[in-house]
């Protein structure tokens, strides 16, 4: 027990992750890109038409997922903060400011997304709906994490300021997201709903999740290769940034 | 708990030496909730409407206004790094300051809301409840407006950055809030809004001041 | 006993100084001596436990500081190179204040003999705002006449101060060493203090 305490640590010291890093990234690179492929050849080509809503529901495939990514990354951002405020350790803080750029970029597909498939089924652009406003504001709340972050001029500052900042927005997210659903029910707002597509098909429910699977590869690639550059810029001045091959040009 | 009193004494009496701090905050309350009526125009069924809201979002902006100087001089006088050394926790003497703030900046929005309620013609009972709501939440907007404050200490732009990060956090308060006045003036009963308000106000009396010392440990570094 | 071994401390990408070794006993002070930005003011905040430590141990009666940071804050002292004045407020008020923030409120008639102690007589309730430098600097100061802390932390105490200033501060850190207290304190310039002391160069 005690033996597999010690290897985790050992990865946590930037040193080793990066060659580690560096290794698994095109592998998730390359399942994603097969995913992607498999979830798009399913939901456009083998998912039925909607027989309410005609081809434009097919944007689910992408808007969905993206949804469950942006809050999925934002927690995961939360749990390294945890873990380098407890732990104190380097890599945590490098991985958070590695994944808020991607969802970030997930909360803006979502709602782009979502505006584009609110046009032909609501009339409107934008609707003030429950999900698409509780995702508004976590994408305001990822602007916040990068502004901040970016602000700070010290690395270590940063980090750790982030950290702060990700575990009171992991905090406020459910309060916020019921409170938005408590201010819709209140005021009488858009009663249709994107997951809520009647009868979902189950080729439906596979296309969604073969995106899902596809987009999680795609943020574990885009994730691990960011760290790498974060890793170098930080560690530039080390005798193992030095001696890496890529180094020796 | 002699350093607590130290400190939210020490802080009234710099505001009440320097009253055009808290004096520029209420009037820009006053002038922000008067612009609606211009920009909408003066239909009174409308402003009626509009009232909860415009009230709450200008409250909220207003006790905004001087959070970015809550910890500044105190960081740049060095009183900070004695506070930290502090042998009454940091915490503590962080949540000392909060109350200051929110005696200074926002009970006098809670006191001054109920006059500006009467230019969109509210109810005597809407105002009752809109003061209500204001004086659950904008103790809340202190708290929360304190981990802002202290994550943002020192930084260049850091008024900007401020709103950035305080604003999305504020949009519970604002919507129990203002949807306490609204439930009320339709009859649905303001006391659901009112007690997930207290709920929230519990929350971050518990652990607002926690985030907030952690962040000024960073920026004191 | 305040015992320093192999201390190190970054700025940035930079080291500052490292493998800082000095002990600090009863009765002794120790003036930290270095160029502007050898790292002087780092080296009193991470004693004060202010900021973190790159490397190194600081032990308080043979104890790890992290272990008794509550009692070693009780024993302490710190004044940093900021005056910690509020321009608004009266000497008393912020001699009162400051005193009450370290734990050890003050009552209003010994604060007040402090304040004429320190040579600030009849300027006790004017707003700081009319203070100069020096004065400004004479009330901050007086905090000392007033602590029952075992170890003081002095950044450039001697600064901005008039000769009879410095005469007057010296005497109160004699005082301090001769009922066995600790001293560390930067400074630029030769000082003469009663008890053992010794001088730390960092930098080269």
């Amino acid at each position: 027990m005690s033996q597999r305490f010690v290897n985790w640590f050992k990865f946590a010291s930037p040193a080793s992750f990066y060659p580690l890093a560096g290794k698994a990234w095109p592998w998730f690179a390359a399942l994603a890109a097969a995913f992607c492929a498999a979830g798009l050849w399913l939901s456009f080509f083998v998912a039925p038409t909607d027989f309410q809503q005609g081809e434009g529901y097919r944007i689910i495939f992408i808007h969905v997922p993206a949804s469950w990514m942006s809050m999925f990354i934002y927690c995961v951002m939360a749990f390294w903060a945890a873990i380098g405020i407890t732990f104190n350790t380097r890599l945590s803080g490098m991985m958070s400011s590695a994944l808020a750029p991607t969802g970030a970029l997930f909360a803006f597909i979502s709602l782009w997304t979502g505006a584009l498939w609110g046009k032909p089924m609501w009339g409107a652009w934008w609707v003030w709906d429950a999900r698409l406003t509780s995702e508004l504001i976590l994408f305001f709340l990822y602007v916040g994490y990068i502004a901040l972050t970016a602000a700070i001029d010290d690395p270590r500052r940063a980090d750790k300021a982030g950290a702060i900042v990700a575990l009171v927005g992991v905090v406020n997210v459910p309060i916020i997201y019921f409170s938005v659903k408590w201010w819709n029910t209140l005021h009488q707002g858009a009663s249709v709903s994107l997951t809520k597509a009647p009868s979902m098909a189950t080729t439906m429910l596979w296309g969604m999740l073969i995106m899902a699977l596809a987009f999680w590869m795609y943020s574990i690639a885009v994730a691990l290769y960011r760290v790498r550059a974060i890793i170098l810029e930080r560690e530039r001045h080390t005798t193992w940034v030095a001696e890496l091959p890529e180094m020796q040009q | 708990m002699s350093a607590f009193i130290a400190i939210v004494r020490r802080d009234l009496l710099l505001a009440a030496r320097r009253k055009s701090e808290v004096f520029t905050a209420l009037f820009f309350f006053m002038i922000v909730v008067s612009l609606f009526p211009l920009g909408i125009g003066p239909e009174t069924a409308l402003l009626r409407r509009i009232a909860p809201g415009v009230l709450w979002v200008a409250a909220l902006l207003a006790a905004m206004l001087s959070l970015n100087r809550l910890f500044a001089a105190d960081h740049q006088d060095g009183t900070l790094e004695q506070m930290a050394l502090s042998p009454t926790p940091l915490a503590l003497l962080v949540s000392g300051k909060v109350l200051a703030h929110w005696l200074t900046a926002g009970l006098p929005l809670v006191l001054l809301a109920p006059v500006l309620g009467l230019q969109f013609d509210l109810s005597a009972r809407a105002l009752g409840v809109l003061m209500l709501s204001l004086l659950l939440g904008t103790p809340l907007l202190s708290l929360i407006g304190a981990i802002g404050a202290a994550l943002t200490l020192g930084l260049r732009g850091g008024g900007v950055l401020l709103s950035l990060l305080v604003l999305p956090l504020y949009i519970p308060a604002l919507i129990f809030g203002a949807g306490a006045v609204e439930a009320d003036m339709a009859g649905l009963g303001a006391g659901g809004h009112l007690s997930l308000l207290g709920a929230l106000l519990a929350l971050g009396v518990f652990f607002a001041p926690w985030a907030a010392t952690a962040a000024l440990r960073i920026a004191l570094e | 006993m305040l015992r320093v071994h192999g201390l190190a401390c970054d700025r940035g990408d930079r080291r500052l100084f490292s493998d800082v070794d000095f002990s600090v006993a009863t009765g002794e002070w120790l003036q930290i001596e270095g160029a502007n930005g050898a790292g002087k003011t780092s080296l009193l905040r991470i004693l004060a436990g202010l900021a973190p430590a790159a490397g190194g141990q600081i032990e308080w009666d043979n104890q790890p500081v992290s272990k008794v940071r509550d009692e070693f804050h009780a024993r302490l002292l710190y004044l940093g190179h900021a005056a910690t004045i509020k321009d608004d407020l009266s000497a008393l008020e912020n001699l009162q204040t400051a005193a009450a923030v370290a734990g050890s409120p003050l009552e209003e008639s010994v604060a007040l003999l402090a304040l004429r102690r320190i040579g600030l007589k009849g300027r006790e309730d004017l707003p700081s705002r009319v203070l100069s430098q020096g004065q400004k600097r004479r009330v901050a100061l007086a905090r000392l006449l007033c602590s029952q802390a075992r170890l003081w932390i002095l950044d450039e105490p001697f600064v901005a101060l008039d000769v009879a200033a410095v005469d007057l501060l010296c005497g109160i850190l004699d005082e301090h060493l001769a009922r066995g207290g600790m001293l560390l304190f930067t400074s630029h310039q030769a000082v003469h203090l009663a008890g053992t002391g010794s001088s730390l160069r960092l930098g080269k």
